[in-house]
């Protein structure tokens, strides 16, 4: 009897470069194709409460980010050891941790920002787009991508909340940052700052037209029933 | 490695996770801590300066409070300057309240703030309530005569965006201004906030909040219950000696 050794054939395991094409795709893809509130339509109601003005809106994004980033980082990196009856509960703790941290940190270095920003900071909690990304990625991922995709959804939100609040704020209120851009003569004319801007059936509007504008220009992403 | 789905595994895990958590938590409050407590003294500078008109940026605010202040006293409830070391500043008004309902009503004290813009007197009174969802707070800034509202500036906790939260509004507190807190004949009648909105002439009212009527009678309840704690300093140190409330 000829003793054959078969050779299986070695998997080298080549670690995938921080920044593949692959990995680029996590960031980009969430601004535009698969973004979180126009696309996956997930995270309407911080959009619509806080984008009545710029500064908010970009304090509320850059706070996502933040949170999204890293929950999605913690989950992946114990994703092995979560005993799966209480996996969400799990998720919660972690999503909420991390969003009292975000908001104590804001109360202590920009108070004025934090008490406009008021209850939304805490409802961060409740956005659909952490605990979606959470369920949907980072539980099924690494941890470094799960960190890039956590950046990329954060930053489609933040894109979206900066769109529609300089138009509510351009037209509800003449400024942009705070600063006038609507010049004094205008209001002399007869212009009025439009009212319905600042309420937030504006904001859906906006996101709704938003959402007419990527889908005329990418027809893949309309839906079929 | 046990199962990690079993009940034993399972509790330890969220025990563990929950310790974790609290941990870190507990630390982050604990190291800024300060800083928040800086931005709250300094907001509350910036809020009894903005009852008598002086906006203000945080980082000017406590040398604009400082310029305008004349002098922070302390009231015990006869009116007297009480025997204390408490600075009026450092007096937590939720505190205080708390006392009257513990049943400790004399040992109360009641913050002043007299402060000087522009050569007049002021009489800063702070005050504090409570709203539909969370309490409510503010200053009222009395004239010289102890008697007409120059200005106030009001705050809350979590009032409900759009309608209670408007309290904070210019808007809201310029209603305020040139309202009289005692009426002809020397009663002391405060000024509500009047569901349905105030007549034009009426010195003792301002409009509510459309939407946000529990929160605008907080506000009537928070400045009865509180200015009337003041009435017998008033009484005592009214200079102006044809004001009502000195022929009471």
């Amino acid at each position: 009897m000829s003793t054959e050794t078969v050779k299986t054939p070695v998997k080298i395991k080549v670690s995938e470069p921080l920044f593949s094409p692959k990995n680029k795709k996590l960031i980009t893809d969430p601004l535009n194709d698969s973004n979180p509130i126009t696309v996956q339509i997930l995270g309407i109601c911080s959009a619509l409460a806080v984008t009545v003005k710029m500064e908010p809106s970009i304090v509320m994004a850059l706070a996502v980010v933040v949170v999204c980033a890293f929950s999605n980082l913690v989950i992946s990196l114990i994703r092995n050891s979560i005993p799966n009856r209480i996996r969400i509960i799990v998720q919660l703790t972690v999503v909420a941790a991390l969003v009292i941290l975000v908001d104590e940190v804001l109360q202590a270095f920009v108070y004025d920002v934090s008490k406009q920003l008021s209850v939304f900071v805490g409802l961060i909690i409740t956005n659909c787009i952490i605990m979606g990304r959470l369920e949907a990625f980072a539980m099924a991922s690494k941890p470094w991508p799960a960190f890039l995709d956590g950046i990329g959804n954060g930053l489609g939100y933040g894109l979206i909340l900066v769109i529609v609040s300089a138009v509510r704020e351009l037209f509800g209120s003449g400024q942009l940052m705070g600063f006038q851009v609507v010049p004094e003569s205008f209001y002399k004319m007869g212009y009025f700052n439009n009212g319905l801007a600042i309420l937030p059936p504006m904001a859906l509007i906006v996101v709704g037209v938003i959402i007419w504008i990527q889908r005329s220009r990418n027809t893949k992403l309309i839906e079929t029933n | 490695m046990a199962d990690k789905n079993s009940n034993k595994y399972t509790l330890i895990y969220a025990s563990v996770l929950v310790v974790i958590v609290a941990v870190l938590l507990a630390f982050a409050a604990i190291q800024l801590g300060p800083y928040q407590e800086q931005n709250v003294k300094l907001e509350k500078m910036q809020d009894i300066l903005s009852s008598i008109g002086v906006e203000s940026e945080a980082k000017e605010a406590e040398k604009l409070f400082n310029e305008y202040s004349q002098e922070q006293i302390v009231l015990n409830n006869k009116g007297e300057v009480a025997k204390t070391d408490v600075k009026a500043f450092d007096i937590d008004l939720k505190k205080e309240q708390d006392k009257t309902k513990n049943g400790k009503d004399d040992e109360r004290l009641f913050p002043m703030y007299i402060f000087n813009k522009d050569g007049e007197k002021y009489y800063i009174i702070p005050v504090r309530g409570k709203g539909l969802w969370g309490p409510i707070w503010g200053y009222v800034a009395l004239e010289g005569d102890m008697n007409t509202v120059y200005g106030t500036s009001f705050d809350h906790k979590g009032e409900t965006p759009g309608l209670g939260a408007e309290i904070n509004t210019a808007e809201f507190q310029q209603q305020f201004v040139g309202k009289t807190i005692f009426d002809e004949t020397g009663n002391f009648v405060s000024v509500r906030v009047i569901k349905g909105g105030a007549s034009p002439n009426d010195l003792h009212g301002v409009d509510a909040i459309s939407g946000g009527t529990v929160t605008s009678n907080g506000v009537t309840e928070m400045l009865q219950s509180t200015l009337k704690n003041y009435i017998p300093y008033f009484k005592s140190n009214s200079q102006l000696k044809d004001t009502p409330i000195a022929n009471q």
